[in-house]
């Protein structure tokens, strides 16, 4: 049984008009996704703005309304806002992108790491302090500064205090929503260094939400890419970034700029002949709306939105 | 000499807190050869953005010393209405956000032909309208002529980003200064603009000065690489020289700290870049980042060193450096 299974998830935004202000047409941010994870292993979505990732996660943590579909979580049914129970609500964490605005600026850093425990646990003042004081120890911010307010904080700090908050609960499913795309990169490698840590301490499973494939590839064993709602193609790391099969998912590879200078014609020619290829045959791989078809499976674990063919 | 465009001597800019002024730019010095792409790398906070700022003469209320020679002439000491002849025309800047960048209420044609009819009076109406749709189509946008009566909300971000290169190169500027140019974009979209700015530096032979903290596209687009941290250059070389020797522990940790195949563990700069009003300003700047490392391997008054032609490191702590959660990696050089 999986750990998570997202089943057939559509989440389509209403688009309002005419003089009654009806509902004339949906955008179809997520159209028609499934997949399945297993605990302790970092499932990658990748894609870009647009295309609906960030709306794929916050519709399994219930931030936004299904249309349809189904998600199991540990075997039971949670698509319904309802059904989404206290346990539930304490299993899945999420990690915002955005350091700066997901921290209350006018809490201190015990009220903010507090507050999943205070919800969910009844502990007294001095349990809690000392909780929090460990939350922090692990994140590496000083136990200290627990009544200093966000602004005080550098972002890469902040960032650790928006996961000291994710972890308070001992979370089986974190879903980051970009974590660290705005971050400077020696600060982003303390965030991910820090992430895989406490992965394998807790057991974690994370959903790793991103536009960077760099870091996708450094971090997660599986990777599904996204385009305009629906998945272009899903398999292993190794599956994705050596047998690229969909043209979407080529292209986005070779979009990476080089950090070797001496590839650098080489990676523009490729560049150029993936870009050729993926306008010839872009009417091959998406339909007339320019969506990407089914998910065919091409082996154990790498499945792709392949041409229909006949 | 004379195929020198730019010279920047001992420049320093200083921001006013309190009552002390405080250098985010530290005795910068720097030259930009004529079709020439000069990449600035460095973490937010360390003045790359001031630097290119001081040099369009942008800050309000910096105090600049030193000197900005564009052809000879010091941008420090320019008068007002002399800088607004040459901001546009003879420089020209691209913006890091185009979502800010463009006016909202103007139509897109007008605000490139504003450019023109600045600095080219003799342009007729028609001139300018042809000349507009001409950088429309050189920047890659398809339908120019809807393109120039749409507004700015009416595009996607990367389309928004192509208006403002066309605005930065509508009189030919010899000098450009790209602000993270691709920063608020996609991967793909970052990849065209670079092929774009690439394009056009064969077409226009402008001196490109590219801002940037990716490294990946330092690689992918620069010729000589300057390095800053805490308002200083630290390293200065040839790409291709950078990146496979780097010598500077700054340079070489931020090399590290970018995931690479086979690495599992990236490598992290202990402590955080210094706020303006703590930078110590005497000895290695970098030196509290790399405690292990034994103070005496720092000069007092680091200085740029040529390690070989064209190839200039600060301080000579990089003789001593290693990282200390990996001998071995010392040994093989950094990956």
């Amino acid at each position: 049984m999986a750990f998570l299974e997202v089943q057939d998830l559509q989440v389509y935004f209403p688009i309002k008009g005419g003089i009654f202000n009806r509902t004339v047409d949906h955008i179809k941010a997520v159209d028609g996704v499934s997949f399945e994870m297993e605990q302790g292993k970092t499932y990658g979505l990748v894609g870009e703005s647009g295309s609906g990732k960030s709306t794929t996660g916050r519709a399994i943590i219930g931030l936004e309304d299904i249309t349809s579909g189904k998600i199991l979580f540990d075997g039971k049914d949670i698509t319904d806002k309802k059904t989404k129970n206290k346990a539930f609500r304490k299993d899945v964490q999420m990690i915002f992108q955005d350091p700066y605005s997901s921290l209350n600026p006018r809490k201190r850093v015990l009220d903010i790491v507090a507050e999943p425990l205070r919800n969910f646990e009844k502990l007294s003042k001095q349990e809690e302090r000392k909780r929090v004081q460990e939350l922090l120890d692990i994140v590496n911010v000083s136990p200290d500064s627990i009544f200093k307010y966000p602004h005080e904080f550098s972002g890469g700090q902040r960032q650790r205090i928006g996961v000291a908050r994710a972890i308070a609960l001992k979370p089986k499913l974190i879903i980051a929503d970009e974590p660290v795309s705005a971050l400077d990169v020696s600060v982003q490698a303390q965030v991910l260094n820090f992430l895989k840590e406490i992965q394998s301490e807790l057991n974690l499973t994370y959903l790793f939400i991103s536009h960077d494939l760099g870091i996708v590839k450094h971090m997660c064993d599986n990777i599904s890419i996204m385009y305009k709602g629906r998945y272009v193609e899903q398999g292993s790391t190794a599956d994705i970034f050596e047998n690229p099969q969909h043209i979407y998912t080529k292209r986005l590879i070779a979009a990476i700029p080089d950090i070797d200078p001496k590839n650098r014609e080489k990676q523009f020619h490729n560049r150029q002949k993936v870009l050729e290829e993926y306008t010839q045959s872009y009417n091959d791989f998406f339909d007339q709306d320019g969506l990407a078809f089914q998910l065919k499976s091409i082996s154990d674990t790498h499945r792709v939105a392949l041409p229909q063919k006949g | 000499m004379s195929n020198e465009l730019l010279k920047i001597k001992n420049l320093s800019t200083s921001f006013r807190i309190g009552d002390e002024y405080y250098a985010a730019v530290d005795d910068v010095t720097l030259t930009l050869n004529k079709n020439e792409v000069l990449g600035i790398v460095g973490e937010s906070g360390s003045g790359k953005s001031a630097l290119a700022f001081s040099i369009m003469r942008l800050h309000t209320r910096a105090k600049i010393e030193g000197e900005i020679l564009l052809n000879n002439q010091n941008i420090v000491k320019m008068s007002t209405s002399k800088l607004n002849k040459i901001r546009g025309d003879e420089m020209a800047m691209i913006f890091q956000d185009p979502l800010t960048a463009l006016n909202p209420l103007m139509p897109i044609g007008r605000q490139i032909e504003e450019n023109l009819f600045l600095h080219n009076k003799k342009l007729g109406q028609q001139g300018r309208k042809k000349r507009t749709i001409e950088l429309l189509n050189l920047v890659g946008i398809p339908r120019p002529e809807r393109v120039y009566e749409q507004f700015p909300h009416e595009l996607s971000g990367g389309m928004r980003q192509r208006i403002i290169i066309a605005i930065a190169i509508a009189n030919d500027p010899e000098l450009l200064i790209a602000d993270e140019p691709t920063t608020a974009l996609d991967v793909t979209i970052q990849a065209q603009i670079l092929d774009l700015v690439r394009e056009l530096k064969e077409k226009i032979h402008a001196g490109i000065i590219l801002i940037t903290h990716d490294l990946g596209v330092v690689a992918e687009m620069a010729d000589r690489v300057a390095v800053m941290y805490a308002g200083q250059i630290v390293e200065i070389a040839p790409v291709d020289k950078l990146f496979a020797n780097p010598l500077h522990p700054y340079t070489r940790s931020l090399l590290n700290s970018v995931p690479a195949e086979g690495q599992d563990r990236l490598h992290v700069i202990q402590g955080v870049v210094p706020t303006l009003k703590n930078l110590p300003r005497t000895g290695c700047r970098f030196a509290e980042r790399i405690p292990w490392i034994d103070a005496s391997h720092h000069e007092e008054h680091p200085e740029l060193h040529e390690v070989e032609s064209g190839h200039f490191v600060r301080c000579t702590c990089y003789e001593h450096f290693y990282f200390p959660d990996n001998k071995e990696e010392q040994a093989n050089g950094v990956s």
